[in-house]
């Protein structure tokens, strides 16, 4: 519960610089886009664009650019353009990222950007992917609450200190940066990846869930969580933040300590 | 083309269309047809809460929440319906959190509550903690439980069909006082499928509409691209009115230049509005409840303070979020997603400086009008048998003329559960309706003119330009002059529209061809809301006329209704403006009176 705040001042001073900056700077940044479009060739190439862009834009923006200035064939997937749907993963400068949350400003842009679909699923066109394969692991883990009790009138009592323990992998918005930049899942497409054990993770650890065990018999599977190489390139990739790496550990300190 | 038989069609897999899911495909053959992926749906980006008046912080009852909704709506509400809502909010809650939704926790292990705007005890003695949570992320986890119990319950999605014609038949009927009329029927909806270019037609006893709003009318907004207000549009061009489209709320945080949403949240764990001097300005405006007033409110004060130059900046263009005063540790706990926007995106630290923030267009209030049990109305009162709408593509009317936050998220369990029950009730005592002839005509022939057209016209120029003239003259202080001057803008659009070409000829995710559909859609509701703006000469709620600076309850207690009608002339009147036909639909009052809007 919220501690009881203090009333705040009516006026303060506020110091000079608070909300000056002047004017956004703009700057040329030169795209390179991989482009795949079965209908025209089976071949893929990499496509060139120049566009002029502002401090506060995004990889995103600049590729709105294009299609709306450019050329309207660009295609890509993308929707909240901030970050919480997950529509855009994509791979920038050769790491997976949101478009929409990585700033132009953050990338080296005297050199080009290079921008590609994410790796390990199929390419429907351009920067888009067959994510169905990636949305099939999320599903084997069983990703929902099940609970074996009695339904309570009101809520089920969780204490915060329970409630915290799986609070890093609710974060997840299923963008499958993580999946796509795991050499694992690179070579062996059965494997679930990272998402789907998050996804499991985030239910194993709930307190009011049951059904724990069938999901660490899931992922003791030979394509479970025994692949990761905890190469880290899942929690680097992250746009959440997820200790993606630790939550795979943690799944597998569960499968072990219950064998013992 | 591909012909697809379904008790039940859900158009739209946000929060509504989920929920709706659930019911209904325990109880009927149900598909789910959605343009994006479901847990890409702009239910996700919601952050503070979901109130409902389960009393586990402080004395709370359903009876305050109803009261705050309607005071909140300025009245315009239905009561009927926010009684409704006020009620079922407590199961609402619950609902979630058996499925599992990981809301906050009190010391006790209760879901815990914290304040929102406009909420209150007691008829507004005072701010209440009725909005239950999960950190500021609460729509992200609300779209993910719902996903998550659709898989549980095998719910059938079609992903990336992007529904663009609902299939009807009219039939002779006669009213109880004997005059003819024309009963609309539901047969279905045509989809195009995005990632082959082909079309498959749903027939449906029953279609649930649940696809959101049309926030991307405006330039500066919190809402997806996605957002085009493409139910909306379908329904409006099939001969279904709209409701209250005038009312669109701004809400007051937004980060400034981009129109990202902060939530309310954070005001309502105690941080507050300052203006270039450095004054707390709400105090002015709404001296008991301060920063925490309704988002019209709040909004109209943030524009009256950079009107008279109190706004920060170098364009003295936007106003200051001042969290500073709160300990960061409690920032990291509650509003962790939101700090980190305004440091991902405007480099600010709120720790220890004020967020730049400025109103961003965010909710339709108005939308298809339902009654209490999300049944479609194709006049103030004939229902469409087998049509339903739930969420922000409806006007039901739980929001009147401004929604309260939190009451979003609410609305959407509430109805989308509604109407996912009734969908499938009535898919089992009802037949098919037999298709009309070449079902798919009119979406072929609307996609061939795009495709094939040669214009020279863009269309991400036309819409730049809508949006534009919409944030400047459709935005929080509207006049006669400045929403005549959109409607002149838009007629000029329409014409250039006919002029659009695509680059994209191809069959296989032709996002090119799908913007240009979704421009038709804002042109069309952009349209219907200047012109039921320009009729309501009165100030209430989201809607603000500077020539008309008060509420008007003689003239103008009651819901503005717009047809699509060919012939209406375009002669200026008010109740006919080039192809627009206004009536309007009496308001709903069971226990409150109308009194003045004062907090």
């Amino acid at each position: 519960m919220s501690a009881e705040l203090a009333e705040p001042a009516s006026k303060i001073e506020l110091p000079a610089h608070i909300g000056g900056g002047g004017d956004i700077p703009s700057f040329d940044v030169h795209l390179r886009v991989r482009r795949y479009n079965p209908e025209v060739s089976e071949e893929s190439t990499w496509d060139d664009f120049h566009v002029t862009m502002y401090g506060t834009d995004r990889v995103l923006d600049a590729l709105h650019k294009i299609k709306w200035e450019i050329d309207g064939s660009v295609s890509f997937r993308r929707s909240c353009a901030h970050g919480v749907c997950g529509s855009d993963a994509m791979r920038i400068n050769g790491r997976n990222r949101l478009a929409c949350k990585t700033l132009l400003k953050d990338l080296d842009t005297t050199k080009p950007i290079t921008v590609e679909p994410i790796k390990g699923l199929p390419v429907e066109k351009d920067l888009i992917v067959d994510m169905e394969p990636f949305f099939q692991s999320f599903r084997e883990v069983m990703p929902f609450l099940i609970n074996r009790g009695h339904e309570p009138t009101k809520e089920r009592l969780q204490s915060a200190e329970d409630r915290e323990r799986f609070d890093d992998t609710t974060k997840c918005i299923l963008c499958a940066a993580c999946t796509s930049s795991c050499p694992v899942f690179w070579t062996d497409g059965q494997y679930f990846g990272p998402a789907a054990i998050v996804n499991a993770h985030r239910f194993i650890f709930d307190s009011r869930d049951d059904a724990g065990d069938m999901r660490l018999e899931i992922l003791n599977d030979k394509e479970g969580v025994w692949r990761c190489r905890t190469t880290f390139n899942c929690t680097e990739a992250c746009p959440r933040g997820i200790q993606v790496t630790q939550a795979i550990a943690e799944v597998k300190q569960a499968i072990l300590a219950r064998k013992i | 083309m591909q012909v697809h038989k379904y008790d039940v069609v859900i158009v739209g897999a946000g929060g509504a269309g989920m929920r709706a899911a659930i019911e209904s495909g325990q109880r009927a053959r149900t598909a789910v047809l959605t343009k994006l992926y479901p847990t890409r749906s702009h239910t996700g980006a919601a952050q503070g809460g979901m109130c409902a008046a389960l009393a586990n912080v402080e004395e709370d009852n359903w009876e305050w929440h109803t009261f705050d909704t309607i005071k909140g709506g300025d009245y315009l509400v239905d009561q009927d319906a926010a009684e409704v809502m006020a009620k079922e909010a407590i199961d609402a809650v619950l609902d979630l959190e058996k499925m599992g939704l990981p809301f906050n926790r009190t010391p006790e292990g209760r879901i815990d509550q914290r304040r929102f705007g406009g909420h209150t005890r007691d008829h507004g003695k005072a701010p209440v903690r009725r909005a239950c949570y999960a950190a500021d992320r609460t729509g992200h986890m609300i779209l993910q439980t719902l996903y998550q119990n659709c898989v549980k319950h095998n719910v059938e999605f079609y992903n990336e069909y992007y529904v663009l014609d609902l299939l009807t038949v009219e039939e002779d009927a006669v009213r109880e006082d004997g005059t003819p009329y024309k009963q609309k029927r539901v047969a279905g909806v045509v989809s195009y499928d995005l990632a082959s270019g082909e079309l498959h037609v749903f027939q449906a006893k029953s279609v649930v509409f649940a696809s959101g709003g049309a926030g991307k009318v405006f330039k500066t907004t919190s809402n997806a691209h996605t957002l085009t207000g493409d139910g909306m549009g379908i329904a409006f061009r099939r001969g279904i009115p709209l409701e209250d489209m005038e009312f669109f709320q701004f809400h007051p945080t937004g980060l400034a230049g981009l129109g990202i949403l902060l939530s309310e949240a954070a005001r309502g764990e105690g941080a507050i509005l300052r203006n270039s001097e450095g004054e707390r300005f709400m105090e002015r405006y709404a001296p008991t409840i301060k920063d925490l007033a309704p988002r019209d409110i709040v909004a109209r004060s943030m524009a009256n303070e950079v009107r008279e130059g109190r706004g920060c900046g170098p364009n003295k263009d936007y106003v200051l979020l001042d969290l500073t005063h709160l300990e960061p540790a409690h920032i990291d706990a509650k509003l962790p997603d939101i700090t980190e926007f305004a440091r991902t995106y405007l480099g600010v630290e709120p720790y220890t400086e004020p967020v730049p923030v400025f109103p961003t267009a965010h909710y339709a209030m108005g939308g298809i009008p339902t009654n209490i049990s999300a049944e479609v109305l194709q006049d103030n009162d004939t229902v469409v048998p087998g049509l339903y709408a739930a969420g922000e593509v409806a006007c039901v009317s739980v929001h009147g003329s401004n929604r309260l936050g939190t009451n979003s998220l609410l609305d959407i369990n509430v109805f989308g559960k509604r109407a996912g029950i009734a969908a499938a009730e009535y898919a089992k005592t009802a037949d098919f309706v037999e298709l009309p002839a070449d079902p798919e005509a009119y979406t072929l022939n609307l996609l061939d003119h795009v495709r094939t057209s040669d214009g020279t016209e863009k269309v991400a120029a036309i819409r730049k330009e809508l949006q534009d003239t919409m944030d400047a003259n459709m935005q929080v202080f509207r006049t006669a002059e400045t929403l005549n001057q959109v409607l002149t803008d838009i007629a000029s659009f329409e014409e250039r529209y006919q002029r659009i070409s695509v680059q994209d000829k191809g069959k296989r995710f032709n996002l090119d061809l799908l913007e240009a559909v979704e421009l038709g859609f804002l042109l069309e509701l952009a349209k219907v809301m200047t012109v039921a703006a320009l009729h309501r000469e009165e100030s209430r709620g989201g809607h603000f006329r500077e020539d008309f600076p008060e509420r008007d309850d003689e003239k103008f207690m009651k819901h503005s209704m717009a047809y699509k009608d060919e012939h209406a002339p375009a002669d200026g009147s008010a109740e006919a403006i080039a192809g627009i036909r206004l009536s309007t639909k009496p308001v709903v009052f069971t226990r409150y009176e109308p009194m003045v809007r004062k907090y």
